[in-house]
């Protein structure tokens, strides 16, 4: 079963005793483990855990403050990317490495030390891409491309350069389960080839479905290593986390009065005020009081249109979105709030937050209108003062005060505070991106709860979220985004994981790749 | 109003004389742009290009170091831009206009002793008998270095930036800061070296003012050229060929308003003067507007500060 | 090795303290211009920053000069302020101070030679609206076509000059003059006249005008919604799209402001102490004002203290030409010094330095 047998368990890279702190917070502290040649090895943790921080000095981005690491027996301490890549590490990561506004070839052309002339490379893709199916264009522009083809760039531009270990930061976030199930089909072929890789993740059923073995991460300690298929995934979980954790509890449905929809959306379309964003096409659904919608689908097929178009960030023609029956697709947010509308964005830091500002202002920012914050324009900043405080009271967010800029939060606890803000303002209609992004379990559940509260309290939400679970423990009725264009509703019971792949658009049209292998 | 007067092929070889401070200073400034940084500071650099060019010229008498001085005053002065905002993390357009104001000061500082000399004289390119072809002689045959050079620049920062390495990677620096660092490029130093190149442009331009164009220092000389060539860069949506389009329009205007005020055309001369600007403006608007948008072309990361964090 | 720490905060203390540091680093590398250019620094100094005030033999008439500057240089300062703050750059103060100047006299003139107490007033509203009205075209070229407003604005400030020479050669000029270029001296006909209010202070009514602007941006800023909105829109402008701030109104709004005060500086200007629309009224006030917005940290009573201290800059620098011959673009140059001085201390108000730890063992 294990890769590492057949390889004779050659060890390939070891850290040993690896500690990096920054300001205030201990990123990675006397971490050891290893990786041999061929085997695919897991690093899990919650966000936070510290596992961004390792491979980053893995990849030389980082430098460790203490502690070593051996690369095929040889002392290995990487100053920059580069000597990372000419010692056999190849990275793909979970942001930031990608230029929309060149190609393909360019992009891969980047990432290497020593490319070939443009027009060798560009041949060169198409062809390590078809034998691992994951076929790429060259020359098309990486703006143009799914969440799912900007990544096989990624890795493309690792395995031209022959890789020994190749490191996969949360691989899996922006795929469907169709496209999920292709990656591993070449994960494992390049393990079968003798490449390591590091596969960074918190999903635990993609860890026991893949991986040889396994180091968990919590705090920035190593706290277990283990084979993930000798374990179930709730006791991973709970090595993970730390704690035995209950799913949110529901109250049984109550009856709200039939009333017209509370929010309606009727054929909405809309082109992207966001550059290489989705245009939003023939959107209609509608939620009642008392009822949860989840929207899944895979980042980047129109939630940040969608969430803008209920939001009234981006406007639309007022019979395309209603609430109660009233048009108001033409509305701007502050109007939408005054009719009852809470929204918060996917981006934390500079759309649902302004990084520089504090708490109390980032408080008055969205609840002006609905917490009654100013007087004829006027800022009553005591009031503003005590709902801040309050929020951070309830939902349990860990800062020194309100005066604190929020950029100075960690994300968590400033998702906390967002989700607060929003949820405290006793609204009609709730609109929420990714509400768990980047939490740990348990502030995970607290919010799952607090969204359920609402609905229960008569709210209409709808949860957008490329996070399964989340929308799979709140939802009554789930759809999916694909491509800008809404599935068809189905109500949450019963969906299995395939369906709700095939709902996300399957494979985007991949799976005859690797058939013909 | 009489327009008998004016030769077309004098005109047009006037225009090429006088579109190559603007075309140079946009050219550096396209570089800088690309690599994702905005620098203001054109008017600024290319004044001191004109003095520190001018300067030079006249001590030494050579009009060949002159550029070389002038492009070094201008890039020392880039280099302050690229201290503050690399090093610092100033704000750019903030320090972009405080190296316009300062340059305006120090070159006028500087010029104190030079008003109404004359520099040396650059001389034009001995084409021999080719100079003698009737109007394509006058338009091609008939320039000093700096005008066949700024066209070689041209080329040469388009080839540049679409076929090499190094043009990629800047383009890379220009779109994305955080992903070219995530891959090991050195964003500050490679933005570092085109804000210099800028400048070494900006101050070629410059001194190509003060020692061909005018040829003599006065105060402010450069009279709001630097803005220009910063609306051509819009205006050529970042494509190095467009600003040899977009220098060569505003030089002929220029040249047409010189030409009918010379030829005592009945606008008043006031209204010819501003002409160049409203033009630029109108230009502008028309490049910012519309589907096929200029802006769409700017590169991502444009005008924003890196610092490597984490 | 030294190294960057980005603050979690902005450090409140180094907010306040940047700006005086700025001075002191300016003073000294101003010192060494001057030394460089053969004069001694310290006396060339202390012509430049204490005489002015303290030196019996020239303080009765500098000292009101103060405010006689600072008063135009701190009210376009206020507009533009609420710009930089909100991210949009006018950087054509310049070209609505004279066009501002140009409508005001205009509308005055127009009236020549009426004694009615409506004139000065009239002209007031005048001026303020043609600065407003010149901002305007930058401002609704951004909102309707996405024009570049730092451009525009600018480049308006060479068409505003233009029509300024024209202004003073042709329509506007004193037909009693003698075929002088420039208008009648509207300081010295009495409805036009802006006069120093108490005598030997320089109080104007552009000062006056500018120490409402101080307080009014002062309320505005701190306590109501429109100046939250124009903070958080510079700050972070998807997140005051999300706060339901419209852009366009802002842009309109801010350049309007910025527009309209700087009309008003230079009705008052040109009312006042120039007197009449000669060609070389631009005097370099709307860029100047540029610096005493950032020296003043873009907020109001930072403003008010920069301009007085730019002010003084103007005043001693005068005073070093008269005494030390010193060339009048020395003081421009060191203005442009302070400016980078200052952009260059400021990071201390957002990042640590700190010495890199040693490298690992």
């Amino acid at each position: 079963m294990t890769q590492a047998g057949k390889h004779m368990a050659e060890e390939l890279l070891a850290i040993d005793g690896v500690t990096k702190a920054y300001p205030g917070v201990v990123a990675n502290s006397d971490v050891s483990f290893s990786i041999t040649k061929g085997e695919i090895h897991a690093l899990l943790g919650e966000n936070g855990a510290g596992k961004s921080t390792l491979v980053k000095m893995i990849y030389g981005l980082v430098k460790p403050d203490s502690g070593k690491m051996t690369l095929r027996g040889q002392s290995f301490a990487p100053a920059e990317p580069r000597a990372a890549r000419a010692s056999g590490v190849a990275m793909v990561f979970q942001h930031f490495s990608l230029f929309e506004a060149l190609t393909v070839a360019e992009n891969v052309a980047l990432g290497m030390e020593n490319p070939p002339q443009m027009r060798a490379l560009a041949a060169r893709i198409k062809e390590v891409s078809e034998d691992y199916g994951l076929p790429l264009d060259p020359d098309r522009m990486v703006g143009d491309l799914s969440a799912g083809e900007r990544q096989r760039v990624e890795i493309i531009r690792c395995l031209l350069q022959d890789p020994k270990l190749l490191i996969m930061d949360e691989p899996t976030s922006v795929l469907t389960p169709q496209e999920v199930e292709i990656l591993f089909k070449t994960l494992r072929q390049l393990s079968a080839e003798g490449t390591a890789i590091l596969y960074i993740s918190h999903k635990l059923e993609e860890i026991r479905a893949l991986c040889d073995g396994a180091t968990i991460l919590r705090r920035g300690k190593v706290v277990a290593s283990c084979i993930p298929a000798e374990k179930t995934a709730r006791e991973l979980a709970e090595l993970m986390v730390g704690a035995v954790l209950t799913p949110p509890a529901r109250a049984a449905k109550k009856a709200w009065p039939e009333t017209e929809a509370a929010l309606e959306v009727r054929g909405l379309s809309a082109t992207s005020p966001i550059p290489f964003g989705t245009a939003l096409k023939e959107i209609s659904f509608s939620v009642r009081r008392g009822e949860v919608l989840g929207i899944a689908g895979v980042a980047g097929n129109g939630q940040d249109e969608l969430l803008l178009a209920l939001s009234g960030e981006l406007r639309s023609d007022p019979q395309m979105v209603l609430s109660f029956g009233k048009p108001i697709g033409a509305l701007g947010p502050s109007e939408r709030r005054a009719a009852g509308f809470v929204a918060a964005p996917e981006d934390r830091l500079g759309h649902a937050a302004a990084p520089d500002m504090s708490l109390m202002e980032n408080a008055l920012l969205s609840g002006a209108v609905r917490k009654g914050l100013t007087r004829r324009g006027f800022i009553d900043w005591g009031a503003t003062a005590s709902w801040a405080e309050e929020i951070v009271a309830r939902f349990d967010v860990r800062t020194p005060g309100i005066s604190v800029a929020a950029r100075a939060l960690s994300g968590g606890n400033l998702q906390k505070f967002l989700m607060g803000r929003e949820l405290s303002q006793s609204p009609a209609v709730v609109v929420i991106n990714q509400p768990t992004w980047g939490v740990d379990a348990a502030a995970a559940a607290f919010i799952r709860q607090e969204i359920l509260n609402r609905a229960e309290e008569g709210a209409a939400v709808v949860v957008i979220s490329q996070d399964l679970d989340d929308l799979l423990e709140i939802s009554d009725r789930f759809a999916a985004l694909n491509e800008g264009r809404l599935s068809p509703m189905r109500p949450t019971e019963g969906l299995t994981v395939d369906e709700i792949g095939l709902m996300m658009g399957g494979a985007h049209g991949m799976e005859v790749a690797h058939h013909g292998h | 109003m009489d327009l008998g007067g004016i030769n077309p092929a004098v005109l047009i070889a006037s225009l090429m004389v006088a579109s190559v401070p603007i075309m140079l200073a946009a050219l550096g400034e396209l570089v800088v742009e690309k690599a994702g940084v905005l620098n203001l500071g054109v008017e600024g650099m290319m004044i001191m290009g004109a003095i520190c060019g001018f300067v030079t010229a006249v001590e030494t008498g050579s009009p060949f170091l002159g550029f070389i001085g002038g492009a070094l005053g201008a890039m020392a002065l880039s280099l302050i831009f690229a201290f503050l905002t690399q090093v610092l993390q100033a704000n750019q357009v903030a320090t972009g206009l405080a190296l316009t104001l300062f340059g305006l000061g120090l070159s006028s500082l500087i010029g104190q002793g030079y008003v109404g000399i004359k520099p040396p004289a650059t001389a034009i390119v001995p084409f021999g008998p080719l100079a003698d072809i009737p109007v394509v002689g006058r338009i091609l045959f008939s320039h000093d270095p700096v005008v066949y050079l700024s066209i070689a620049l041209v080329a040469g920062v388009w080839a540049v930036l679409k076929f090499s390495r190094t043009g990629l990677v800047i383009r890379a620096v220009g779109e994305s800061h955080d992903a070219a660092h995530a891959l090991g490029y050195k964003v500050t130093r490679i933005r570092i070296l085109a804000i210099l190149f800028g400048g070494a442009m900006a101050g070629l331009g410059g001194a190509y003012v003060s020692l061909v164009r005018v040829p003599q220092w006065t105060d402010g000389i450069t009279a709001g050229a630097g803005w220009i060539a910063l609306a051509i860069v819009v205006f050529a949506s970042w494509k190095p060929w467009r600003i040899l389009i977009g220098a060569y329009l505003f030089g002929g205007i220029t040249v047409l308003q010189l030409n009918l005020q010379a030829a005592g055309a009945r606008i008043p001369v006031e209204y010819l003067s501003m002409s160049p600007y409203l033009i630029t403006i109108l230009v502008l608007v028309i490049m910012s507007s519309g589907k096929g948008r200029a802006s769409l072309n700017a590169p991502v990361a444009l005008g924003q500060n890196f610092h490597a964090s984490r | 090795m030294l190294r960057l720490e980005k603050r979690p905060s902005p450090s409140r203390f180094w907010q306040m303290a940047t700006p005086v540091l700025a001075v002191v680093l300016t003073m000294i590398a101003g010192g060494l211009m001057f030394a460089l250019l053969g004069k001694n620094p310290v006396e060339a100094i202390r012509t430049i920053f204490y005489d002015p005030l303290f030196n019996p033999q020239f303080a009765a008439y500098s000292r009101p000069q103060l405010l006689v500057k600072a008063g135009p240089l701190i009210l376009i300062a206020i507009g533009l302020s609420l710009g930089f703050r909100a991210g949009i750059w006018n950087i054509g103060a310049e070209g609505q101070y004279i066009m501002g100047a140009i409508c005001g006299a205009a509308v005055g003139l127009a009236f020549y030679p009426s004694e009615s107490v409506l004139i000065f007033p009239a002209m007031v509203l005048a001026g303020a609206l043609g600065g407003w009205a010149w901002a305007m075209i930058p401002a609704i070229l951004k909102t309707r076509f996405r024009t570049n407003e730092i451009l525009v604005s600018l480049l308006l400030v060479y068409v505003a000059e233009a029509i300024l020479a024209s202004m003073a050669l042709g329509r506007l000029r004193n037909p009693e003059g003698g075929g002088f270029p420039g208008s009648r001296n509207l300081s010295k006909w009495e409805a036009s006249a802006n006069p120093e209010l108490i005598a030997g202070t320089g109080m104007h009514w552009g000062v006056v005008a500018a120490f409402i602007a101080v307080i009014a941006a002062y309320i505005l800023l701190q306590r109501h919604i429109l100046g939250f909105q124009i903070k958080l829109a510079g700050q972070a402008p998807r997140a005051a799209r999300f706060a339901g701030v419209a852009p366009t109104k802002l842009v309109v709004l801010c350049m309007g402001l910025s527009g309209g005060l700087a009309g008003l500086a230079g009705l008052f200007e040109v009312t006042g102490p120039a007197g009449q629309i000669s060609i070389d009224f631009g005097s370099g006030y709307g860029f100047t004002a540029i610096i005493v917005a950032f020296l003043g940290r873009l907020n109001p009573i930072g403003i008010l203290l920069a301009g007085l201290l730019m002010a003084l800059t103007y005043i001693g620098g005068e005073l070093a030409q008269f005494m030390l011959g010193l060339p009048s673009a020395a003081i421009q140059a060191f203005q442009g010094m302070l400016l980078f001085f200052l952009l260059a201390v400021d990071l201390l108000s957002n990042y640590r330095i700190r010495l890199a730890k040693r490298g690992v063992a």
